[in-house]
């Protein structure tokens, strides 16, 4: 089911609407912000000079450090009196970043939701559990009025207690899951513990996962504990630009629509800043177009992505963002190539012969970057031409994702770092040579 | 006569070496003889030993990929062109020789290590 009419609209309705909201957004942000104001005084631009969408261009880019200079509401274009909620995101480093809505952002948001619940197969017969955890953190909320609004049946579960978790699936009949892909796999984990079968003794056949990057393994795992044939959604936003809701992907699995009518994307060099055309990989960047509370202009998401215009299977008309494969603060450069680890990740789990972990080292030999890659044997043999064509498969598979020689370098089984947190899988060694 | 081969994956670092040794001497497991081919980056630690299995075991656990194969154990007079003749006769069954190192050179026999692509086949051209 499509749920709002605004997701089927031609490009030109799209964009005449999109040039509309924008105007007045700005002409808002320009009176009501002043950090806003001086922005874009310094950068010689008024309102007025923003005639047509490509003048997008025109405006500064707000980061996330332009968010922790104003903290907490300096961004905010309303009188506080006039926000009915206010959500954070948890600072690991420093101030929390801090949103606010107002009435209409929440109906905004809702709507929203509701979109991408669909896109994901999801309607008023669902049971959906809430595994997030709720809080300040804009995930479980979002997601719990959104799928609400469409009628479902919510179990706020939140997160932990996982036993419980699968109790409440077993006893309430739960045929929807909001997770983090890792948590969703750790309760299929429990559950087994438990002596459940996920895919048979319980009901999940639609799992809506987002907040964490799903990778094709871990959709694939999900599908071997959930079963084949539970509806895998992944969905994207953040809490600076409304929370969950901004995109989501639909059944035909090509990437992820987004709301444009509420967010207008664009792809730039995330090093030069310049704009990138259609089809081009870069960092998101995204302005929305109506937001009271909040309304962020050319928010640099740091996240990196392509987009495509071209009209979806489902019936969606609106543009679509790939499934996210990396940040740009993990990007390396590589003799003028961005390389992203998500890229390197995704060879390396599809040799058989290989295991999952890896070290990424780059160094500099004379005036070229090198590019070494450290892995593990996953398979023993007795045999040097066997060894030889595992590592020939791999660099070759790895000159057909980057464009660039690498070194792949086998180890033994266990012989790589483990990480328990966020795992430090690249050693770029050459700022100290 | 067909025997267990114990072959271990080493990355050319110090230390290495010396670590798949210790694992077997910790664990009582006898070496009869062995061959060490290398490239660059690693090598291929090759054992004849008294106790293949407990070997494998013992080096597994300790983060080493290895794999134990069959091999052909050929007992040759010490004298000139009988290495050659036993090949010859593995060769004209059409079974390919991947390497071959010396096992024991003592006493009026030299005994070799032979690794084809199929030893129970060679085994029996021998035979
Ligand atoms: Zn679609």
């Amino acid at each position: 089911m499509i749920w709002s009419k605004e997701e089927t609209l031609s490009r030109q309705e799209m964009e005449a609407l999109q040039l509309e909201r924008l105007q007045e957004t700005v002409r808002r942000v320009y009176e009501k912000v002043p950090y806003y104001r001086n922005k874009m005084d310094e950068a010689g631009v008024k309102p007025d000079d923003v005639k047509t969408l490509a003048d997008l261009q025109k405006l500064p880019f707000t980061t996330k450090q332009d968010m922790r200079d104003s903290y907490p509401f300096g961004l905010f274009a309303v009188e506080k009196e006039k926000l009915v909620r206010i959500h954070a995101s948890s600072g690991t480093t420093g101030k929390p970043t801090v949103v606010g809505y107002t009435e209409e952002d929440l109906h905004t948001w809702t709507d929203c939701v509701s979109r991408i619940a669909c896109m994901g197969g999801a309607s008023e017969k669902d049971v959906a559990q809430i595994c997030f955890g709720y809080g300040m953190f804009t995930g479980a909320l979002g997601l719990h009025y959104g799928l609400e609004h469409i009628g479902a049946t919510i179990i706020p579960s939140s997160t932990g207690n996982s036993q419980k978790q699968i109790m409440y699936m077993q006893d309430f009949g739960t045929t929807l899951l909001v997770a983090t892909p890792s948590y969703a796999l750790r309760l299929a984990e429990v559950a087994q513990e438990m002596g459940v079968d996920p895919a048979k003794d319980l009901s999940v056949k639609i799992a809506l996962v987002g907040s964490e990057l799903l990778t094709d393994a871990m959709r694939e795992e999900m599908h071997a504990v959930w079963g084949q044939d539970i509806k895998i959604t992944s969905n994207y936003g953040m809490s600076e630009l409304m929370g969950p809701g901004v995109s989501g992907e639909c059944l035909e699995h090509c990437g992820m629509h987004i709301n444009e009518d509420y967010f207008i994307p664009e792809i730039i060099d995330s090093v030069t800043g310049e704009v990138l055309p259609a089809g081009e990989r870069g960092e998101l960047v995204i302005t929305c177009i109506k937001k009271e509370g909040l309304p962020l202009i050319r928010y640099r998401t740091k996240d990196i992505t392509r987009l495509f215009y071209e009209p979806c299977a489902c019936g969606r008309t609106t543009c679509r963002m790939e499934n996210l494969t990396g940040r740009s603060d993990d990007m390396l450069k590589i003799r003028g190539v961005n390389v992203f680890p998500s890229q390197i990740e995704e060879v390396i789990l599809s040799v058989k012969e290989l295991g999952p972990h890896y070290e990424i080292v780059v160094t500099r030999e004379g005036y070229s970057d090198m590019l070494t890659v450290r892995v593990e044997l996953n398979k023993s043999t007795d045999s040097f031409a066997e060894l030889q064509r595992i590592e020939k498969t791999t660099a070759g598979k790895l000159k057909g994702m980057l464009g660039l020689d690498a070194k792949v370098q086998l180890e033994s089984p266990s012989s790589l770092q483990r990480f328990e947190g966020k795992a430090k899988r690249v050693k770029d060694l050459r700022k100290q040579q | 006569m067909i025997k267990q081969q114990l072959s271990v994956f080493v990355e050319n670092r110090q230390g290495r070496l010396g670590k798949v040794l210790s694992v077997l001497n910790d664990n009582d497991v006898n070496i009869m003889s062995m061959s060490l081919a290398d490239t660059t980056e690693y090598g291929l630690f090759r054992l004849i030993v008294d106790k293949p299995e407990l070997g494998k075991e013992k080096l597994t656990e300790s983060g080493f990929s290895c794999i134990v194969s069959e091999v052909l154990v050929i007992k040759l007079p010490h004298e000139p062109g009988s290495l050659q003749k036993i090949l010859q006769k593995i060769t004209d069954e059409k079974i390919d020789v991947e390497y071959l190192y010396g096992l024991d050179t003592d006493g009026a026999q030299a005994s070799v290590v032979v690794k084809t692509s199929d030893p129970q086949r060679a085994a029996k051209a021998l035979s």
